[in-house]
């Protein structure tokens, strides 16, 4: 294990080589553009994003070269992983996509 | 008058086990599903250990649509570029009562929703439960946008991340040493190429777990399962560890699908999917409470999920709890009392079957795995080094491989090996 396979260490955030994003162009989803279905909360600790920058199976928390959080809910895998860590702290708010939207598995 | 005697909120594997068994009972059941159609929400590794589904449906398991019956089972321990391999074939994994096969949620999911739409049950799909009806503690339907539909008995079959079950059961969100994140790819190659690479005839494959350097000795593992014209690979790491760890999931899964042991047989392959799901292990003592008034759990909803490292099962278990909460319900619906006492028969008759007996058989292995980072972190890179002494040709002259080995271990420590190998027993 080499450490810049992980991060730019420990202190810092968490910046994964690989590129989600190319893999989650390969999943379904039906977006719904209005409605998020996961909210950051205004001000989030910096530290909990980078917790679940950690977690997040689809990297869609990420916290920028100038430290700000970035939170996309579009490629959510609707796994839940950050609603246990952070729900009611740098999760505002989560529930279920409605009805129909969000992910829909192919394979599973 | 309910609208239904019993509805069932979601269609995994507990669900349409539970309906199914309602509708065979003559009882008039809904189930809701939030995805467009069964199977669209949800993940499993997956590998389907069949008993379970023989004991729900003798006849038609058979024509179930299963991927590969597995027939070779390997468990290695990888240390950064090495694995150290067990590789087990055996004659008894083709003995219809032990056979595990791989499967994909989204193509098995819909059939086991036909065989209990077949029996009689009622389906509705792309619409999701926002909220139970209750009267006082008593459950008594489910609000789905501006329906309300009501039941003497609601079965919440509706997953790991159930929303419903706090105002159920007072069931509380897990914490995140009780769970653990899975990151999967399917891979997609030829049915031919995937039965030479795992060494199987067509229609039986292979499934391979992995320990140490799969999660970069972090607490967890990962796993490989061979299907009919795809590859299923991931990995599962707990929560409470990774999240204050220096690595990260998506990068781990990476790091494993490109590792020497394992990028081989994915060679050439194309990712076709990408997926996440959440893993139940905090085992017995994370369950919630199985019975409210006026509704059961089944299945990852209440935390059936047993991981004994070398073994991961949820859809056995959720499977038979199913079957059981649809018998019991029909019970107690047919006696006129569905509050948790007159549903209490599910709990009873769980405790004797697999379900609850193997979560409580392993019910301090969870503890174990967190509690022995070594497992993890150590012992993989002593295995490898043992290994390297044992195979390692090259001209100086050799030391005696009881000494050379005594050496090796030593560098372990024996204490915290014997400690641990004492521990890993009485935690099994």
């Amino acid at each position: 294990m080499t450490p810049e396979s992980t991060t730019n260490g420990a202190a810092g955030a968490p910046r994964p080589r690989v590129n989600v994003d190319e893999y989650l162009i390969l999943n379904k989803y039906a977006v719904d553009e209005e409605n998020p279905h996961i909210r950051l909360a205004e001000l989030p600790d910096r530290a909990a994003v980078e917790r679940l920058a950690r977690v997040c199976p689809a990297g869609l928390y990420r916290v920028d070269e100038d430290g700000v959080p970035q939170f996309d809910y579009a490629g959510c895998l609707e796994c839940g992983t950050c609603r246990i860590v952070a729900e009611g702290g740098a999760v505002a708010s989560w529930r279920y996509p409605g009805p129909t939207m969000g992910i829909e598995y192919r394979y599973g | 008058m309910a609208d239904f005697d019993a509805i069932v909120v979601g269609s995994g594997c507990a669900g349409p086990a539970a309906a199914l068994e309602l509708a065979r009972a003559g009882k008039s059941v809904l189930v809701v599903e939030r995805g467009t159609f069964a199977g669209a929400k949800n993940v499993s590794g997956g590998r389907l250990y069949t008993h379970a589904l023989r004991a729900l449906l003798p006849d038609a398991a058979a024509s179930a649509p299963l991927e590969r019956r597995i027939v070779r089972e390997r468990v290695s321990m990888l240390s950064g570029d090495s694995a150290t391999t067990l590789d087990v074939t055996d004659e008894t994994m083709r003995d219809e009562r032990h056979e595990s096969w791989s499967v994909l949620r989204a193509r098995f999911d819909p059939w086991l929703a036909e065989q209990a739409e077949a029996a009689g049950a009622e389906y509705i799909t792309g619409i999701a439960v926002d909220s139970l009806l209750t009267d006082g503690s008593r459950v008594t339907g489910v609000r789905a946008g501006d329906d309300e539909i009501t039941a003497d008995v609601v079965l919440l079959c509706d997953g790991v991340n159930s929303l419903l079950a706090p105002a159920a059961v007072g069931a509380a969100r897990p914490r995140p040493d009780q769970v653990a994140v899975g990151v999967k790819q399917v891979v997609a190659l030829p049915e031919q190429v995937i039965s030479d690479r795992a060494g199987c005839p067509d229609g039986e494959g292979m499934a391979w777990l992995f320990v140490g350097d799969a999660t970069h000795g972090r607490v967890g593992g990962g796993f490989c399962y061979t299907n009919r014209d795809t590859i299923s690979v991931g990995i599962v790491a707990t929560v409470s560890d990774l999240m204050d760890s220096g690595d990260v999931v998506t990068q781990l899964l990476d790091d494993f699908t490109h590792h020497p042991a394992v990028a081989p047989i994915l060679r050439g392959g194309q990712v076709v999917e990408h997926s996440g799901h959440l893993v139940a292990e905090g085992g017995y003592d994370a369950m919630p409470p199985l019975v409210g008034d006026g509704v059961l759990l089944a299945g990852e909803s209440a935390f059936m999920c047993l991981n004994a490292g070398y073994t991961v099962r949820g859809m056995d278990l959720a499977l038979a709890a199913g079957q059981q909460a649809g018998r019991s319900a029909a019970v107690a619906l047919a006696a006129g009392d569905t509050s948790a006492a007159g549903l209490a028969g599910y709990r009873a008759a769980l405790e004797d079957s697999f379900v609850l007996r193997d979560l409580r058989t392993l019910r301090r292995f969870p503890h174990f795995m967190e509690s022995t980072p070594r497992m993890f972190r150590d012992y993989p890179g002593l295995a490898r080094d043992v290994m390297r002494e044992l195979f390692v040709v090259d001209g100086t002259p050799m030391r005696r491989p009881s000494k050379a080995i005594g050496q090796i271990v030593r560098r372990a420590g024996y204490l915290g090996l014997a400690k641990d190998l004492v521990k890993g027993v009485r935690a099994l």
